[in-house]
């Protein structure tokens, strides 16, 4: 079969200590069997990984931060789109997709497909609404409240038992055993990525997670669970292994029923001794491990561009249980003259 | 005490639970036991095969025996009780 011409944008190309899914979702659609890809990388920083990885990106392009605001993002993409033709754009981290969502249509009127939440999806699922989520949906998740300052802390010292987790409204999380860890973790994490912070009861037990797919219209189109084997300082799964368990694949089917969740999604959760599930956390987005569902067996990131394109996909149904991923650090050697093309024109 | 059904029990010695995804190493003799308890076999049919292949008397059998059941429960691999 003649393999489809495509150009897909993707971001998160920071392939590093704290890694992006752009590299691994970009390996998925390399593998596909229907397309033949031109990757064009988006990148915020001159040092992501995934820009000087040759056989990962044809062409990289920088982009301004979300925080300089969507026209400013779009008036760039209008450029690149102009040389580039971009058939799918998916943007991989969390802080810049609400951006994305909020430009579908224009990306649309220049030929661009995305295929993400909606604004309520998202809404719905942040940190700080979690338990209205578990409420609405029926899912068990841990006690949590939202604080904006130190006094809150001892506001709501009743409400919890050491330890707790300290979690920022995007990223971060620390544990924390009494006051004055909580009121450290406080300043680290608002410093980093603002209000509010949002204090977990902490629930004992191994953490497990599922990467999904939804097609926006109900259906689970994928879904592999996976148990983190190696686990960094950072908090970031160095290697994983994926799992047969119904009851994670239950919890992730009747989820995206409910919600109808329209693109890819990481769910995190805590699995007790008594075996019951409690949702930590919901992430809009492919997580950085999905490489090993598709060597389980299910391409998800060629799943979502199909999607984006309109195109019918097929459900998986299965996928290989036992599979691991074992990460690696890798030295690229790279010239100054790269650096250079890309500090001065923004482009290599 | 039932095993779990799907646990993955190789010749080698190498045990998997894929709903946990963790990974066990047994020596023959375990990977024996294991196997027969997997197969149903009760506390009976193990000791006699045991006595019969190895040079064991069956009180050394026993007390082994308990503690690698509770191994085994403490490890997840058995199903919970009704």
């Amino acid at each position: 079969m003649k393999k489809k011409k495509i150009v897909v944008a993707v971001t998160g190309l920071n392939n590093t200590d704290n890694p992006g899914p752009g590299v691994p979702v970009i390996r998925g659609i390399r593998e596909s069997k229907e397309f033949d890809a031109r990757i064009i990388g988006l990148a915020y920083e001159n040092l992501e990984p995934g820009i000087y990885m040759k056989e990962i990106v044809d062409k990289a392009y920088q982009i301004p931060y979300p925080s300089s605001g969507s026209d400013t993002l779009m008036e760039r993409l209008a450029y690149i789109n102009s040389v580039e033709n971009i058939d799918v754009l998916i943007p991989n981290f969390d802080a810049e997709l609400f951006t994305f969502m909020k430009s579908e249509d224009k990306l649309k009127e220049m030929g661009i497909s995305t295929f993400l939440p909606t604004s309520e999806q998202l809404e719905e699922r942040q940190k700080s609404n979690l338990p209205a989520y578990g409420k609405k949906y029926g899912i068990k998740v841990p006690y949590s409240k939202d604080i904006t300052s130190h006094w809150d802390i001892q506001v709501i010292k009743n409400e919890f038992q050491y330890p707790v987790l300290v979690k920022g409204k995007f990223y971060d999380a620390y544990i924390a055993y009494n006051d004055e860890q909580v009121s450290n973790h406080f300043n680290r994490i608002s410093a980093k990525w603002g209000l509010p912070i949002i204090i977990q009861e902490f629930i004992r037990g191994t953490e497990v997670n599922v990467v999904a797919l939804g097609d926006g219209k109900g259906n689970t189109i994928g879904a592999v669970p996976m148990r983190k084997q190696y686990i960094t300082d950072k908090g970031k799964g160095w290697g994983g292994i994926t799992l047969s368990d119904k009851n994670m694949l239950k919890i992730t089917t009747d989820l995206i029923s409910k919600t109808k969740w329209r693109g890819g999604m990481e769910l995190e959760m805590i699995k007790t001794v008594n075996n019951d599930y409690y949702m930590i956390e919901i992430n809009p987005r492919i997580p950085a491990w999905v490489y090993l569902a598709v060597g389980a067996g299910q391409n998800i990131p060629e799943a979502l561009v199909k999607l984006a394109l309109g195109m019918n996909v097929e459900p998986y149904k299965s996928y290989e249980v036992g599979k691991m991923f074992i990460r690696y650090s890798y030295d690229l050697i790279g010239d100054i003259q790269q650096f250079e093309k890309l500090s001065i024109n923004g482009e290599l | 005490m039932n095993i779990k059904k799907d646990i993955a029990i190789s010749d080698s010695g190498f045990v998997f639970d894929p709903t946990t995804g963790e990974s066990y190493s047994l020596n023959p003799l375990g990977v024996e036991i294991l196997t027969l308890l997997k197969d149903g076999d009760d506390q009976k049919e193990i000791t006699n095969f045991v006595l019969q292949k190895y040079e064991v008397d069956s009180d050394t059998f026993e007390n082994n025996y308990y503690d690698f059941l509770n191994m085994l429960k403490q490890f997840n691999l058995t199903e919970p009780q009704a």
